[in-house]
């Protein structure tokens, strides 16, 4: 079966070097050197394997939102082995909070999907500068399609049910769930190992072309678009307290079986329950 | 997982530049411009990512490579002004040249940082369109007897031919190695610089250098700041940060167990230049190796199908702390010699002597020819860094202080001094030897 899968990367600032200015409580972003948001690059591997197992005829489009400079994020996609790179950029899309973001990119998905099906919309879990890891299932409403969210493993495609199953992760243990194609899913970072890409993928790269598309370019309410239509208002940032530190068992003085009992002895009566996995 | 169900089949290049640093991208550039099918390969994230220069870039080899750059590439400051201070510790005796013309177009140097600059002249490269890939590393060469034929990446599927490699892999040149042309890094021949980008904001900038708005200040100092150990501490003011940083010899340095780190601190400490920084917050903390072998420190700069550019090739005149307008302007010669051979069809080391023809009619050549004797020169002569500032700070000190003696009796006191430092026969020695190395 022939797999057309659109995924949908941001470009982010790199949050490992982001700052926070303690009086206004906002991020310094200036200097900050923006980054692939790491949780998309999973999205891109799942893509890939997806196009390698279902054989000759796949696809894969890779879109991303953002301001210009964005175009780089797209190239490094591109480098993957990735079809088609489309940038929506455009002043009215600037402000947008995750639901005008899903407008935008839904209608861009439309557009998309007119001259191609779109079976798999493949997001990362979330974006780590916002964290929200709403655009994914917000994109799945407004497509219309079923949804899988923190996928931790991929069963596969089914052609003939036209499902793909797949492992979601769930905060004690995980799930197998079947899902309708099209499907929109979001991928953890367990999901899968980010390949090392080859040279002839990279350099087959540069001679693909990032399309730039603007709001003229897709079908969509205006007044749904960019700061005007984005209802998320933020009254405060606060970097979080700083966590205290953690108890220190000393075991230096005593032998590993004392060290051992002292640590089971401080969990039991913390009334942690201990399952032992068998 | 290695293959893809639909691998491209590689287009073929005509040149592989490795390295994405001045000198590769000055090459990639001027190859492109010329037509050539060319490919940058950088180990770094971004071409410029493994750059640890923060200092000046001169307009008139950087507009040799880019006409008028200056309009559009990422810069800090343009320099209106030159310091040379000789310092004791306790003192600071400074020379200053500046310039209004300095402040106009064509400009004579910029401040940047060498990591922005860099990836904005990939940019300009791929515009005329080389194929720039990043985040790869060029393990090998690819060769058919004495003949390099290409280059082995690390990636899948990595190997890559091409008619000829520019090597402009940087201070450690092990592909230049590979190739024979070089013998690899001689201790003598290093200097390690160690630098700190610290913040501070543009108004206090242009107050404490006392600039204008958008000019910018070059400082070089000599003297007690390197311990004794030959080498200069720098200062360079960028918009919003001043890089600060100090360069030795590495040889003299491991020889007199001295640290890097430790000279930039006491560089730091000094309080003429602690009141310059003070308050500043530290943003980036890089260390590097510059070759200083001058022209004897060469390696063979052309192959069979292959040529060494930039640092690679030696191409720093320590003298003048210039090494990128070097890098720029031997990988435009290179990338010229590629256009001409491409013309003639052969990529022997007989056709790319010409790059080394282009290399001995330049400016880099005779530079590096004058000062080839400097290094050594200096490394003989460590008083050059210690007892001549001292002496020449002592004997200002003297005349600047009015006290009851007389301007005569100062002179006498000044001259005692000098001659109390060493024998007069050694300061004879000292300028023969000095006359004979600068020569």
């Amino acid at each position: 079966m022939a797999i057309h899968s659109v995924i949908c990367v941001k470009q982010v600032p790199d949050t490992t070097q982001v700052r926070i200015d303690p009086d206004t409580g906002s991020l310094i972003r200036q200097g900050i050197p923006s980054v692939i948001n790491p949780f998309d690059l999973h999205a891109v591997e799942a893509a890939l394997k997806f196009r390698e197992e279902q054989g000759e005829g796949g696809s894969i489009t890779v879109i991303s939102m953002g301001p210009p400079q964005a175009e780089e994020t797209l190239r490094k996609v591109l480098g993957f082995g990735v079809d088609r790179a489309i940038l929506l950029t455009d002043r009215a899309f600037a402000g947008a909070d995750t639901l005008a973001t899903t407008h935008a990119l839904a209608a861009a998905i439309r557009k998309i999907a007119a001259a191609e099906p779109v079976d798999l919309v493949i997001c990362g879990k979330q974006s780590i500068d916002g964290d929200t890891g709403q655009v994914g299932p917000g994109l799945a409403h407004r497509l219309g399609m079923s949804q899988v969210t923190y996928i931790c493993g991929l069963v596969g495609i089914d052609p003939e049910a036209g499902v793909i199953r797949a492992w979601r992760q769930l905060e004690k243990g995980r799930e197998l769930l079947e899902a309708k194609l099209p499907a929109a899913l979001t991928i953890t970072e367990n999901c899968n190992r980010i390949r090392y890409a080859s040279l002839p993928d990279l350099i087959a790269a540069a001679d693909k072309p990032v399309e730039v598309w603007t709001v003229d370019d897709i079908e969509v309410d205006r007044t749904k678009l960019g700061l005007k239509g984005s209802p998320t208002r933020v009254n405060k940032i606060f970097a979080p307290p700083v966590r205290e530190r953690g108890e220190v068992l000393v075991a230096a003085e005593s032998s590993a079986a004392d060290a051992a009992a002292k640590v089971m002895d401080r969990l039991t009566e913390q009334g942690l329950e201990m399952g032992l996995a068998g | 997982m290695n293959t893809t169900t639909n691998t491209p089949t590689p287009r073929r290049f005509e040149a592989i530049v490795v390295g994405g640093g001045p000198a590769g991208l000055a090459a990639a550039y001027t190859l492109a411009a010329g037509g050539a099918r060319v490919v940058v390969i950088e180990r770094g994230d971004w071409p410029g990512s493994k750059n640890m220069m923060g200092g000046l870039i001169f307009s008139q080899p950087t507009g040799q490579v880019i006409p008028e750059f200056w309009k559009e590439a990422p810069l800090e400051r343009h320099v209106t002004r030159r310091e040379m201070w000789l310092t004791t510790g306790e003192s600071v005796l400074k020379a200053a040249y500046e310039s209004t013309d300095f402040g106009a177009e064509p400009y004579n140097s910029f401040t940047v940082y060498r990591s922005r600059f860099d990836k904005w002249l990939a940019e300009q490269a791929r515009a005329k369109g080389a194929v720039i890939i990043t985040e790869t590393l060029v393990e090998d060469l690819l060769m058919e007897g004495n003949r390099v034929v290409g280059v082995r990446t690390g990636r899948p599927q990595g190997d890559l031919e091409a008619d000829v490699v520019i090597l402009a892999e940087g201070v450690n040149p092990f592909l230049a190695e590979k190739a024979g042309l070089s013998h690899g890094l001689k201790a003598e021949s290093l200097a390690i610089a160690v630098k700190e980008v610290l913040a501070l904001p543009r108004e206090k900038v242009e107050d404490r250098f006392n600039l204008e708005e958008g000019t910018g200040a070059a400082y070089e100092i000599v003297g007690e700041i390197t311990n004794g150990i030959p080498g200069t501490g720098f200062i360079y003011t960028n918009r919003d940060t001043v890089s600060i940083g100090v360069g030795v010899i590495l040889k003299d340095m491991v020889d007199r167990a001295g640290e890097a780190y430790a000279l930039l601190e006491r560089f730091k400490a000094q309080p003429q230049v602690r009141r310059l920084i003070q308050g500043a917050s530290p943003r980036e903390y890089a260390a590097h190796l510059i070759p200083e072998g001058g022209y004897r420190g060469m390696p063979k700069l052309y192959g069979n199908g292959v040529l060494v550019v930039g640092d690679a090739a030696g191409m720093v005149n320590a003298a003048f702390t210039e090494g990128a307008n070097l890098a720029l302007l031997s990988g435009r010669m290179a990338a010229q010699t590629v256009l001409k051979a491409r013309d003639c069809g052969s990529f022997e080391a007989l056709t790319l002597s010409h790059y080394g023809e282009l290399l001995e009619r330049s400016v880099i050549m005779k530079d590096l020819k004058t000062f080839e004797k400097m290094a050594p020169f200096l490394s003989a002569h460590p008083h050059f860094f210690s007892i001549y500032p001292e002496l020449a700070s002592a004997a200002v000190k003297e005349l600047l202080t009015v006290d009851s003696l007389s301007k005569a009796d100062k002179m006498h006191l000044i001259i005692k001094l000098v001659k109390s430092q060493r024998p007069t026969r050694k300061y004879l020695k000292d300028l023969y030897d000095g006359w004979r190395a600068f020569s």
